[in-house]
């Protein structure tokens, strides 16, 4: 592997321009100021009470993820490019996702294979013929993008469900702000406060046509032990719209209402953090009980936006994802701006073959995976996982898709031996409305704490970072 | 407001205020038992320390018949299997407070979290005498603050209001709950008036509700059995007297229903309550039993939060 691309300082020890004024400032300031102000961020964060949830780790119920307080920066022409490149993307996968539930052309021209829809656990036969708001499904999306060199931007993955991590990107700068003032008198920092603005406006543009003027919009938890419930609440307070579970709203006659202190009050708009499977019990997992039984069928009468729309999964697993620069150019005619990292599908037997030969050189991924579960680092991993995962591959093929080892980008962190690169990846939020495309400039950019991982998981040690876009002037 | 975030914030209130009265009892408790015998001193303080607390059969089940100092202050400062001690009803006021975080205040929600926080630097068996008192303080320094953030920083809405009447019922149903474990000291009886014996448990009735001094202040006379009663039922100027309770909880009720544009049958009940405790002197009550009066204002109390509960919980 190759040495990472570093995207403060060039090979020769220069440094590029976006952070000319991060390092002299890195460069003046002891390193107990940093340290002490990495305490306090932490200290406030746990106040605050801005933790995740670890599945099975009963232990650390509520963890921190870790926040490093030395910031990612981007320039504005670097951004722009980017965010051309997002927009193009959610466009394509929104026409995709039309397609797919209606005429299927794209089926038909033999660009992708039917199976990956048919035979996708994501895909959701009660959407065929469902007309959703605006023909638009993916009004949320987090793109995971990672960095391999000053021009180069590879999309990682599309997150089309229910992609979180937005508030770490809205308190991270908050914290930066409080920390590190002078920071932001040196540089001139595109704001992203406006996000859950956007995003109200976002979800007000989607609402269904027999909505009062002034539609009723709620976020829909799984509940407090959900891993990303601090994000529900953060959201619902700055969107100023009810938090709701399942358990307050309920379905009568096709309309959604909630339990309110003064009765039943119409709901139209649910930007529902709940997957799919347990939306509605009477539709989908009949065990589900934090769905609201009948939220099918007021949502094909038409009477609720769901956003994102129901079945959006069958665009965003891995194998799909292999195919998104076919299907940008199925349905856009162009090229597309953001590349793909080259993705063998264990599906195609000679693809198969290679990455069988290639294992230790590849990453291996479970079609469905997401969390950094599941899946195969070939540099990093012993002879026996190699062969763990040779017999599984072996054994279901169509379940894994493998790609080289990335050389992510690194960015400097204040780590435990001092400041020291380390890899970072970035997931910015797109925003679909009936009227336009909203994106913050920004993102979460996550990193691998640990030297050389590539890893930067929040459920698997990786931190977050402030992510800063500079404008010119 | 949704109905499930009303009834987060008024248990919340309640179970915030269940603790500071919860850290009370444990102090005075705890003040009694160490009085020489010929003061009033006794090992049985810890046990009605378990009655006013409400917490006798529980107890019961986990520890059996032997009442002891340090089994109860455990029982009622931490043990899980207790789901109403301190820990609990912090427990439970911070998994409240998280599912309705977008109806509290930062403040609020700042006191809740970093409390539950420092609560398990605490969470140890067998504490010292020290470690105790410093506990008792830092959990009525806790209600303090949550009160006051509160105070200060909510919206006068319905989220306010909930929560206050949730405070206020909970608080009458303890001040009930610590007249009727001691009533039969402030029964008059000749035989004891005056006398060093009841005294102290008559100063301790004060002190578990904060109102030793105010006692002066209000009567100016030495502590009497049936002034402590008048204090802690009928003074409205008491903040912890049933009718100060009562006065509030029918004023946010009252709110609550302006502004929803609607009456129901707990502002009703409310009022009559209130109207039954402004009507009723002294001198009535003693002579109809102390004993009866409460205990059928302890069942109105509880029919109160019936009807909140059905009204606008549910």
């Amino acid at each position: 592997m190759s040495v990472a691309f570093d995207e403060m300082t060039n090979a020769d020890g220069s440094i590029r321009a976006a952070y000319t004024a991060l390092s002299r400032w890195l460069s003046d300031v002891p390193p107990d100021v940093l340290d002490m102000r990495r305490k306090e961020a932490e200290f406030i964060f746990r106040r605050i009470g801005i933790t995740f949830a670890v599945y099975g780790d009963s232990d650390a119920q509520e963890r921190l993820i870790p926040f490093d307080i030395i910031p990612r920066i981007l320039t504005g022409t670097e951004w722009r490019r980017l965010s051309r490149g997002l927009e193009q993307r959610v466009k394509a996968l929104n026409l995709y996702l039309k397609d797919i539930y209606s005429r299927r052309e794209i089926l038909k021209a033999g660009v992708v294979p039917e199976d990956l829809v048919y035979q996708n656990p994501a895909f959701r036969p009660e959407m065929n013929g469902q007309k959703v708001p605006h023909d638009l499904y993916v009004h949320i999306a987090g793109i995971d993008v990672v960095r391999v060199d000053a021009e180069t931007f590879y999309v990682l993955e599309d997150n089309a469900r229910t992609p979180s991590g937005v508030s770490y990107m809205l308190e991270n700068r908050e914290i930066m702000m409080r920390l590190f003032p002078e920071l932001f008198a040196d540089n001139r920092v595109a704001p992203v406060e406006n996000y859950t603005d956007e995003l109200l406006a976002t979800l007000k543009s989607l609402a269904p046509a027999s909505s009062s003027s002034d539609p009723a919009v709620v976020v829909l938890t799984p509940g407090i032990y959900n891993s990303a419930y601090y994000e529900h609440s953060f959201l619902a307070d700055k969107l100023g719209v009810e938090l709701v579970e399942g358990r307050d709203l309920f379905v009568r006659n096709d309309i959604v209402y909630m339990r309110t202190t003064e009765g039943p009050r119409r709901v139209d708009v649910i930007y529902r953090r709940l997957d799919d499977d347990f939306l509605d019990p009477l539709a989908f997992r009949p065990d589900s009980a934090l769905g609201v039984p009948g939220l099918m069928s007021a949502y094909n009468a038409g009477n609720v936006t769901l956003t994102n729309a129901v079945g959006t999964g069958v665009a965003d697993d891995k194998a799909v994802y292999s195919y998104m620069p076919d299907i940008i150019r199925f349905y856009l005619g162009e090229e597309p701006l953001l590349k793909n990292v080259p993705t063998w599908r264990c599906r195609e037997a000679d693809h198969l073959k290679y990455v069988l030969d290639h294992l230790s050189e590849l990453v291996v991924k479970e079609v469905h995976g997401s969390g950094g579960y599941g899946m195969l680092i070939g540099p990093r991993a012993d002879k026996a996982q190699i062969e763990l995962f040779r017999a599984k591959l072996k054994q279901d093929p169509t379940n894994f898709i493998a790609q080289p080892t990335l050389a992510l980008s690194t960015c400097p962190t204040f780590v435990e031996e001092g400041i020291a690169p380390r890899h970072v990846d970035l997931r910015p939020f797109v925003l679909t409305g009936a009227d336009k495309v909203r994106i913050v400039p920004g993102g979460l950019t996550r990193v691998a704490l640990e030297a050389g991982s590539l890893v930067v998981n929040s459920s698997q040690g990786g931190g977050t970072k402030d992510t800063w876009v500079l404008e010119e002037s | 407001m949704l109905s499930r975030t009303a009834d987060n914030l008024y248990w919340l209130a309640r179970y915030m205020e269940r603790a500071d009265c919860l850290a009370r009892i444990l102090d005075v408790t705890q003040r009694l038992a160490q009085l020489p015998a010929a003061y009033g001193g006794s090992t049985n303080e810890w046990r009605s320390a378990l009655l006013t607390a409400g917490c006798a059969e529980q107890y019961k089940a986990v520890h059996g018949d032997e009442v002891t100092e340090q089994n109860v202050i455990n029982f009622l400062a931490f043990a899980p299997e207790n789901p109403s001690s301190i820990r609990n009803c912090f427990e439970i006021a911070r998994t409240n407070a998280r599912s309705v975080r977008t109806a509290l205040t930062m403040e609020m929600w700042e006191t809740i979290n970093s409390s539950w926080l420092e609560l398990k630097r605490y969470s140890t068996k067998n504490m010292t005498r020290e470690e105790l008192a410093r506990f008792m303080s830092f959990v009525k320094e806790t209600s303090l603050r949550f009160d006051g953030a509160a105070y200060r920083t909510m919206l006068r809405n319905d989220a306010f209001w909930f929560s206050r009447v949730g405070m206020y019922v909970e608080r009458a149903d303890n001040t009930a709950r610590i007249l009727d474990v001691k009533y039969h000291v402030l029964l008059p009886d000749s035989e004891h008036i005056g006398g060093p014996l009841d005294y102290f448990q008559w100063a301790s009735i004060l002190r578990s509700v904060s109102a030793l001094t105010s006692f002066h202040w209000v009567y100016r006379e030495s502590v009497k059995p049936w002034l402590v009663a008048d204090l802690l039922i009928l003074n409205a100027q008491m903040p912890r007297s049933l009718t100060s309770c009562y006065q509030n909880i029918t004023r946010y009720l009252d709110d609550i229903a302006n502004y929803y544009g609607r009456q129901g049958s707990s502002q009703r009940l409310a009022r009559s309550t209130l109207t039954r405790l402004g009507n009723s002197r002294m001198e009535d009550i003693f002579q109809t039993g102390l004993h009866e009066y409460i205990d059928s204002f302890v069942t109105e109390n509880n029919r109160l939060g019936s009807l909140v509960n059905e009204q606008y919980l549910l």
